[in-house]
């Protein structure tokens, strides 16, 4: 060991291998081209015909991707598991929805310049956390700024009093639930638990066509590859590095003279504002967003995403999403009874046999593969 | 008019029988045709008469006119028993002609009618019957105090009753005597009702006062109007402070298998809930059973259901212990992942095998019913049990961990596990007992939470965030802060929930814990030292 390599820095690697540049070219084609060509130009009879479902389906579960991929950097590269993520991403949701139920106008049942359920509690005016919902502009400001600043308060208390571990996640979970609790209640200006619906348009333009389905597709495609680069530049970086070594060992970190409060601080609130992007391209698409998001249960559901593909791989949690939602969608249609059951052996399996998720078993296959 | 008809004829024998037999009979045939034709004054006054001297004839009129089985036809007044008319008067089978009409009772007399019979039956009836007959007595002199009502009540006290229908019976008596002439008799009645100390007095009381001329009875209404809202304050914080204890105490029961499972072992068990859930149904397939086999002995299924819902939960927690848990001691993000999948599998489970739908667990009659503190503090007897069994499962749990074998090779592999193996524990066969433990007392939660509320596959999950924040905020390691910290919440809850509403205080409790965690990351009560 010579005594220069103890004191260099190690050289930060390319964002993306040559291979690497490669699969996200042709991802980036697939998601921009492919699929608009397969699902507006092929015709309908074709077998190569991507049906509306499909496009609906795909585009949900990026949404998915784009919230596995915001729990691998704070659980995966920070080692703190999160369970009040589905917080985020129906906060981000519902500034989305907020601005679409404006966008309704007088289309609604009620014909009436307030959302309907406003008419229906017999409401006169908006109340003051509507203000903004007319604007698209302020309203993409909000979907970053209001699941980002409650995860920065939240987090800078909880980081403060150097709450970790599983205190923290059952911290964040019981935060989801008391946010769960609060937009069940009608007064709170939310819907209740119908939460919103019936949207009509987005940016004046009918919201239900094959063409805005699209768009919302391409949108959603496009986001998700551009975190995915964001977070493999994070990660990649020196900051990535110190959150790496708070997840291997906190203590050391701060005996070298690190302050893990503004790290981990930094990475929680990025972490919750991908969340809330995706909770507000997964609105329009699917039509609805009600509290339900926030419960428990779909926040833990969201975890075990990033542990299916594999943590502390970018690439994991997307595949992870796309493998467990893919098989929600078919199982719960076409085996109700079996989903749980597939659902609840998924946790223990990938906890017991697969601690590295699907992407470190392709790998072990692999490496065993070409030993002999 | 058909003097001679047969009808006639018996009416006529009616009446000379009246006149030469004993002169209790008091229904009388004018009585029963006002009853009968009458308007609404008549009609009461005769019930209120009848009531006052009542025979057997006349009870039975009274009660078939409520329950609308009374028919007139000419001057002929017939009760019908199972569609077969007889004449009101004796009793004899008639039969019932085309011309025949069912005498209508408005609601007014209909409450006549209820409080007369209940004058009738509070004599010589049993003690349950003299008991609703007195309190239906109270309710209608309460609403429409009466002067007419007075015989009736006074007869009735004049008899032989149980002590708390004649207690009923003489505020109902204090009611009517409020709107008295007598001015004496009205402080009299005043001071009565201020001894009373019922809620219901109060609209009374407040009544009298804006229409009452007299100085000493205005002076003996205000001072009862007093002593009845002091006490009615103290009744309600009383009433809180039960409703506090008692959701502490299933707070702490729902927590108590979490603290040994998390706080001894450190064990994250997501699937808490459902054991508690498979605890219930255990108690429900008991009862099922005693039922169908042993409904003699329907009212003691509890004492089978608890060691059953012990011994499934128990067993449950074993299996997964030697299964699962056990290979991600250390891990105890995995673990939680682990727990979670394994409690989204007993969910569907008990869903396959018993169905999504909710199950009827039926409390046994000793639980059931409620006791009356104080005129207005009504404390349901299944949460009492609560309470009770609460403490008795937590002395328990306390007794096996400070005094047996078991216990001190818990604690020793709690403290140091390598030390506790090399002095010959079996730490690994302890952890599984220690795990049984906590979650058979999972299952005896769940069989307590079956008395008091809906029994369905998801049952545990309405109490794991609640049973974790108790763990958190008592601290961890010991069962004192579980006990401390499920009463406080309990009691917190429902003192915000009295100002604030139920979802709010939920919230509120939340956020609080929220709070005091960011202070006090260890709980309220630390291990100190060398022990944490």
């Amino acid at each position: 060991m010579n005594t220069k390599s103890a004191v260099s820095l190690p050289v930060s690697g390319p964002l993306l291998t040559r291979g690497g540049w490669s699969s996200f070219i042709v991802a980036l084609l697939v998601v921009c081209a492919l699929a608009p060509a397969l699902n507006l130009l092929v015709p309908e009879t074709s077998p190569f015909h991507l049906s509306g479902y499909m496009v609906g389906l795909l585009g949900k579960i990026m949404c998915y991707a784009i919230a596995a991929l915001a729990i691998d950097l704070i659980w995966g590269y920070t080692g703190i598991l999160s369970l009040g993520h589905g917080l985020f991403f129906a906060l981000g949701g519902y500034m989305m929805g907020m601005y679409l139920m404006r966008q309704i106008g007088l289309d609604g049942n009620y014909k009436s310049e307030l959302p309907d359920f406003m008419v229906f509690l017999d409401w006169k005016e908006l109340p003051w956390h509507w203000a903004l919902s007319d604007s698209f502009i302020a309203t993409l400001f909000l979907i970053v700024l209001v699941p980002g600043g409650v995860a920065f308060v939240f987090g800078y208390f909880a980081f403060r009093s150097r709450i970790k571990g599983v205190y923290f996640s059952i911290i964040t979970q019981a935060l989801t639930f008391a946010a769960l609790l609060l937009f069940f209640r009608n007064e709170t200006g939310f819907g209740g638990n119908n939460g919103f619906t019936d949207f009509k348009r987005i940016l004046d333009l009918p919201i239900a066509t094959p063409g805005m389905r699209m768009a919302l597709f391409v949108i959603t495609g496009l986001t998700l590859l551009g975190f995915f680069l964001w977070a493999r530049w994070l990660v990649n970086s020196k900051f990535g590095r110190v959150l790496q070594a708070i997840r291997d060992a906190e203590s050391r970190v701060m005996f070298c003279g690190y302050n893990p409060l503004p790290y981990k601080l930094t990475i929680w609130t990025i972490s919750a504002v991908m969340c809330g992007v995706a909770g507000a391209l997964y609105v329009p698409q699917v039509g609805i967003i009600n509290p339900s998001e926030m419960s428990p249960a779909a926040s833990i559901e969201m975890a075990i995403w990033a542990a299916v593909g594999g943590r502390a791989t970018l690439i994991g949690p997307i595949i992870g999403a796309f493998i467990v939602n893919g098989a929600k969608s078919w199982l719960t249609v076409a085996f109700p009874e079996v989903w749980l059951y597939f659902l609840g052996g998924l946790f223990i399996v990938v906890t017991l046999f697969l601690p590295q998720g699907v992407v470190g078993l392709v790998k072990k296959l692999r490496g065993k593969g070409t030993q002999p | 008019m058909r003097l001679f008809s047969p009808s006639w004829w018996s009416a006529y024998l009616c009446a000379l029988w009246l006149l030469t037999s004993s002169v209790a009979h008091a229904l009388t045939a004018e009585q029963a045709l006002t009853l009968a034709r009458g308007d609404s004054d008549e009609r009461i006054a005769t019930i209120n008469a009848i009531a006052a001297k009542p025979d057997e004839r006349g009870a039975a009129l009274l009660s078939a006119l409520g329950e609308g089985r009374v028919r007139v036809q000419g001057e002929q007044v017939l009760v019908m028993i199972n569609d077969v008319a007889s004449d009101a008067l004796t009793g004899t089978a008639l039969t019932l002609g085309d011309s025949a009409e069912e005498v209508i009772v408005n609601n007014r007399i209909r409450s006549a009618l209820a409080t007369a019979l209940a004058g009738i039956e509070l004599v010589g009836g049993t003690p349950e019957r003299q008991r609703a007959a007195a309190l239906t007595l109270q309710r209608t002199s309460f609403d429409e105090p009466d002067a007419d009502q007075l015989p009736v009540i006074e007869r009735a006290l004049a008899a032989d009753l149980v002590a708390d229908a004649r207690q009923n019976l003489e505020l109902a008596q204090s009611a009517v005597l409020l709107a008295s002439e007598d001015a004496a008799q009205r402080l009299a009645a005043a001071q009565k009702l201020g001894e009373a100390r019922k809620a219901i007095v109060r609209p009374l009381l407040l009544q009298r006062m804006e229409s009452e001329s007299d100085a000493d009875v205005k002076s003996a209404l205000k001072s009862a109007l007093a002593d009845l809202d002091r006490s009615l304050t103290i009744s309600s914080a009383l009433g809180q402070a039960f409703t506090g204890i008692s959701l502490g105490s299933i707070l702490l029961l729902a927590a108590l298998g979490l603290a040994i499972t998390y706080g001894l072992m450190g064990v994250i068990n997501m699937a808490h809930g459902e054991l508690i859930m498979i605890g219930a149904y255990a108690t429900w397939l008991v009862q099922s059973f005693f039922r169908e086999a042993l409904p003699g002995l329907f009212d003691w299924y509890l004492l089978a259901a608890l060691p059953v819902a012990f011994l499934a939960s128990a067993a449950v927690g074993a299996l997964m212990e030697r299964s699962v848990i056990r290979y991600l001691y250390g891990r105890p993000l995995e673990t939680l992942l682990a727990t979670w999948g394994i409690s989204l599998l007993l969910m569907q489970m008990v869903r396959s095998l018993f169905g999504a739908q909710n199950v009827g667990v039926e409390n046994p009659v000793w639980m059931s019913g409620s006791v009356v503190l104080m005129g207005n503090l009504t404390l349901p007897w299944n949460r009492i049990f609560i309470i009770v069994f609460a403490a008795l499962v937590l002395g328990g749990v306390a007794l096996l961990i400070a005094r047996t074998r078991l216990g001190l090779f818990v604690r020793g592999v709690t403290q140091n596990r390598p030390i506790a193996a090399c002095m010959g524990v079996n730490t690994a066969r302890i952890d599984t007992y220690a795990f049984a433990l906590g979650s058979g007392v999972a299952g005896l939660a769940g069989c307590a939470l079956s008395q008091i509320g809906n029994v369905g596959p998801d049952l545990g999950q309405n109490y794991i965030v609640d049973s974790f924040m108790v763990v958190v905020l008592g601290g961890v390691g010991q069962l004192a802060g579980t006990v401390y910290a499920a009463l406080g919440l309990g009691l917190l809850n429902k003192f915000i929930e009295g100002q604030a509403g139920a979802v709010l205080a939920k919230i509120a409790v939340l956020v609080f814990i929220i709070v005091f965690i960011q202070k006090r990351p260890q709980g309220i009560f630390a291990l100190k030292g060398r022990e944490a």
